[in-house]
Order: structure tokens, then C-alpha cells, then sequence
């Protein structure tokens, strides 16, 4: 009982404290210290927002920003998970990579962008590059460590109770490994948002979220600026809680291997 | 004769641990030898520009040329002292605000839906609006870094105080400490292994988005503005030597820097092993 009062007045609180913050903003905006051209009021910023969703271009900055990004974290995907349990599993594969992987980790992504730029030109080939650059690492990392941390009482009683290669693998490997891969995937798309803003603003096409916010710079449209931060960060956000916090609850809490922390 | 016995098979020892460390460095180089002659292979065999795809003496040369013309230094110490002014104010603001939080119920309530709310926004996509607020330069750039930088330091600190023993805290209290003494012998390292985390994890976050924030802010020097510099005139080999300097410092601040502050601290402790 206490604890649901607890977490009422912490809600409440929460509220009050957004409430507040939005409060105080909105009394600077008004109050004309600063230009209304850099610091818009409420209103005007959802305005913005109202407008670009209600005439469809928001949506379809959102749409080629979702577009490079999956095609950059998929292509993460579909090669560090692989590559990562190669290394793993094959002490000569990893004396080979994990050195070119500790040497190009540090390397942040965006430094590759204007390289890039030179190679492929302005457009998605770039930024679906550096997306997966920027997403590969962490993916291949936590498979690697993953693969590496199983169990070896779980493979030897596999053995013994007779499971060959394949099955190990499917039945034992995979599952035990899946905490990590997850945790993996969940950075890497984080890493891959990340990068996904930047690599727009810096080798700006035409479309994408990154793209308008730097555009309504030069336009001084910070309510529009505002508006696109609003998208973004609840794109992340949303991508972040319920595909990842759903693909954790559908395998690794159900087979027990990771606790909820909220129940 | 024992001494010289002794002497031999010291010799002996040191041999053998040589000979491994010449393996151990030939294994790590060896990767790169290969990496490095499929690339002076595809940037001889003319499939691409040369003014593009460099071959790897010209990157060098570039390197060299620009080390001893101190255009290269002053760019990397300009970029080093940008990310330190950063990293320290994320680090300064992130502990204070992480134990605010952590030790009071109402900064918890004010702080966390703020911080709940701006942490997932990627931090490169505030870069505008903080040029549009302080302008193009300096300013915004390491204000960017270090409010970027704040966010993993803010969570760790949090977590770490909120994660020490409640049975520390009541023992040292039955012992007599008071409040000072709880918090710098109890609290304080008790919530280290956490905050360290968090700076890493920050001082990481710092670098890697300092770079683009360079290429965005137009500073006069720095790493980043040097890459993006490079490219309008095609200089492709002071852009790769530009890559290879930023590869180094982040290779040095993750081995040197933090591991090194790791081994000093929580892991002579024993509250953490390598």
C-alpha cells in the first residue's frame, strides 16, 4: 500500500517537476530576453510540429531516417552476430580480428564521414555506412563476450546427455549467449541512432530527421528545430522500450535467464 | 656454481618470456600487415583515384609532413583540450547531480523525469540549437560535449549510491560516524566501481560525438575541422592521417587512462577484479 502511495506522490512529483521546468521556459520565452527566433515559446513549437506531421513531410523525414537506419543496423546485425561467434569459437579468428577491433573501436564514426563522402558521394550509401560502422562494434563485441561467457558445466552436461555440434550450438550456445546478444543489439541500435543524426546534419541529402533539424538552423526555425528533437527522441525512446524491452521479455525473461527488475 | 646455475636459468627465463613477447607483438601486427597490403595493393593496382585512395607512404608522408609543420599537434591538443574542459564539466555535474539524486527523495523526483526525458535524444541532435544559442566556436562545442557527457555519469553516479550496502551504512553509523564520515568513507567508495563506469562511459560518449561536433561548430582548430577540412580540397592523405591520430587517442584514453585509474583504485580495494 505504502509502496503504491510512494510511487504516486513520485509520479505526482515527476509531473509537477516536467510541469515546472516547462513552466519556467515558457516564462523566458515570453518574457523577450532572449529572440523568440532562438528560443520559441511552447505553443509555437507545437504548432510546428502540428503542421510538418499534419502535411506529411515529418513523417517522411521520419521514414528515410527509419530507412537508413535499419538497413545500417541490419546490415550490423546480420554481420557481427556471425562474426562474433566466429571469434569466439575459433581461437585463430579472433587472434586475426580482435586486434583490427580494438584499433578501429575508438575510431568514432563520425570521423568517417567526410572520407566517406569523398568514396560514395552525399546520400543514403554514406549514412547507411556509417551507421552500420557505428553499430557493428558494439554487436560483435557483446556476441563475442557472450559466446565466450556460456556456461561450461552447461556444454559438458550437453556432451554428456549427447548432443552433437549442431545441437550444442542451436540448443545451448545460441539461448546461453542470448542475454549478451540482446544487450548487444540494444547498444547497437542506440550507437546506430546516434550516428544516424549526425551522419545526416554532416552529409546532408535532402530528407531525414538529422537533415531538418540542421536546415531550420540556417533558417533560424528553432521551433521547427525543436519539433524534429521532440520526433527524434521519441522514436528513440519508443524503438528502445517496446522492440528491444519486447524481444527481452519474449526470450530471455521467459526461458529465466534475466530477472524484470520492476517485478 | 649455484650462482652461475642460478644466473643461466634466469637467462633462460627471460629468453622465453622475450620470445613470447615477440610472438604476443608479431600476432597483434600481424592482422595489420595483412589489412595493410590489401590496401597498397587496391591503391596500386589504380581501381580507384590515387587522389582518393591514397597509398599507405603517401598517408605516412602526410602524417610526417604535417607533424614536423606542428599543424598536426596543434590541431590534436586543441581537440584534447576541448574534450578535457567537456569530460570535466559532465564530470563535475553528473556526480553532484547523480548523488542529489541518489541521497534525496526530492531531487530524485525533480531530476529524474528531466534527465528520463533529454537522455535518449541523441546528443548531436542538440548541436544546432546549441549554435544557434552561443554561436558558432568554442563555447558550443565543449558546452555540447559536456551536457552530452552528463547524461551516463548522471545514471551511474545514481545507481552506485543508491546500490551501497544497507547493512555498510548501518554499521558504519553504529560505529559512531557521522554524516561526513558516512559520506566520504562509506558512500564515496562504496559508489565508485559505478562512478568510474559513468565516467568512462561519458569520457567514451564525449569523444565520439566531439568529432562531429568540430566538423559542425567551425572551430579554427581541431581534429574533426581538420577531417572535414581536408575534404574540399581532396586531400584524402591528411584526412587518413587525421583518422589514424584520432584512432590513437582513443585507443590511449580507454587503455591508459581508465584502466590504469581502475587498477589504482577499486581494484586494489578489492571491490573489483580485472
Amino acid at each position: 500500500m505504502t509502496a503504491k502511495q510512494d510511487r504516486q506522490r513520485s509520479m505526482l512529483r515527476a509531473t509537477l517537476s516536467i510541469a515546472a521546468a516547462a513552466a519556467i521556459y515558457e516564462a523566458l520565452a515570453r518574457s523577450g530576453i532572449f529572440a523568440a527566433a532562438l528560443l520559441p515559446p511552447l505553443g509555437s513549437v507545437f504548432k510546428a510540429l502540428w503542421d510538418s506531421l499534419a502535411d506529411g513531410t515529418m513523417e517522411l523525414h521520419a521514414l528515410f531516417t527509419m530507412y537508413r537506419v535499419m538497413f545500417g543496423f541490419g546490415l550490423a546485425v546480420a554481420i557481427g552476430i556471425p562474426l562474433g561467434i566466429l571469434m569466439a569459437r575459433f581461437q585463430r579468428i579472433e587472434n586475426f580480428l580482435l586486434p583490427l577491433v580494438s584499433a578501429l573501436m575508438p575510431i568514432p564514426s563520425f570521423a568517417l564521414v567526410p572520407l566517406f563522402m569523398l568514396w560514395f558521394g552525399i546520400g543514403n550509401t554514406t549514412t547507411v555506412l556509417i551507421v552500420f560502422y557505428a553499430a557493428t562494434f558494439p554487436m560483435l563485441f557483446n556476441t563475442w563476450s557472450g559466446v565466450r561467457s556460456v556456461n561450461p558445466i552447461w556444454l559438458r552436461a550437453a556432451g554428456a546427455m549427447g548432443a552433437d555440434e549442431r545441437r550444442l550450438f542451436w540448443k545451448v550456445i545460441i539461448p546461453g549467449a542470448a542475454p549478451f546478444i540482446i544487450a548487444g543489439m540494444r547498444q547497437s541500435f542506440l550507437r546506430a541512432w546516434i550516428a544516424v543524426v549526425g551522419a545526416e546534419m554532416i552529409a546532408a541529402s535532402d530528407w531525414g530527421l538529422g537533415w531538418v533539424i540542421f536546415d531550420a538552423k540556417e533558417f533560424l526555425n528553432a521551433d521547427l528545430m525543436v519539433a524534429s528533437l521532440i520526433v527524434i527522441g521519441a522514436i528513440g525512446f519508443m524503438t528502445e522500450r517496446l522492440v528491444f524491452g519486447s524481444l527481452e521479455r519474449l526470450t530471455v525473461m521467459r526461458w529465466g535467464m534475466l530477472r524484470d527488475a520492476r517485478s | 656454481m649455484p650462482i652461475d646455475a642460478a644466473v643461466a636459468t634466469d637467462r633462460a627465463a627471460t629468453r622465453a618470456t622475450g620470445h613470447e613477447r615477440w610472438h604476443a607483438v608479431w600476432r597483434n601486427a600481424f592482422p595489420f600487415l595483412v589489412c595493410g597490403a590489401v590496401w597498397e595493393i587496391v591503391a596500386r593496382a589504380g581501381i580507384f583515384p590515387p587522389r582518393l585512395f591514397p597509398p599507405l607512404e603517401v598517408v605516412a608522408a602526410a602524417l610526417v609532413r604535417l607533424t614536423i609543420a606542428g599543424i598536426l599537434p596543434h590541431h590534436a591538443l586543441d581537440t584534447l583540450l576541448r574534450l578535457l574542459s567537456g569530460f570535466a564539466i559532465a564530470a563535475v555535474g553528473g556526480v553532484a547531480i547523480g548523488i542529489a539524486m541518489a541521497r534525496s527523495r526530492l531531487a530524485e523526483d525533480i531530476f529524474l523525469p528531466l534527465v528520463a526525458v533529454a537522455a535518449p535524444i541523441p546528443g548531436l541532435a542538440y548541436a544546432p540549437l546549441f549554435l544557434l544559442w552561443f554561436g558558432l566556436g568554442n563555447v558550443s562545442a565543449v558546452l555540447l560535449v559536456g551536457f552530452v557527457a552528463m547524461f551516463p555519469v548522471i545514471f551511474n553516479t545514481w545507481s552506485g549510491v543508491k546500490a551501497v550496502k544497507e547493512i555498510w551504512l548501518r554499521s558504519a553509523q553504529a560505529m559512531g560516524a557521522d554524516n561526513r564520515r558516512m559520506f566520504t568513507h562509506v558512500i564515496a567508495p562504496g559508489a565508485l566501481p559505478y562512478i568510474l563506469t559513468g565516467l568512462r562511459l561519458g569520457l567514451a560518449q564525449a569523444w565520439r560525438i566531439l568529432v562531429a561536433v568540430e566538423m559542425l561548430a567551425a572551430v579554427p582548430w581541431g581534429l574533426g575541422w581538420m577531417i572535414f577540412g581536408a575534404r574540399e580540397f581532396l586531400n584524402t592523405d591528411v584526412m587518413l592521417s587525421g583518422i589514424a591520430v584520432i584512432a590513437v587517442i582513443g585507443l590511449t584514453l580507454e587503455k591508459q587512462v581508465f584502466q590504469r585509474l581502475e587498477n589504482y583504485t577499486v581494484v586494489r580495494w578489492g571491490m573489483m577484479t580485472q
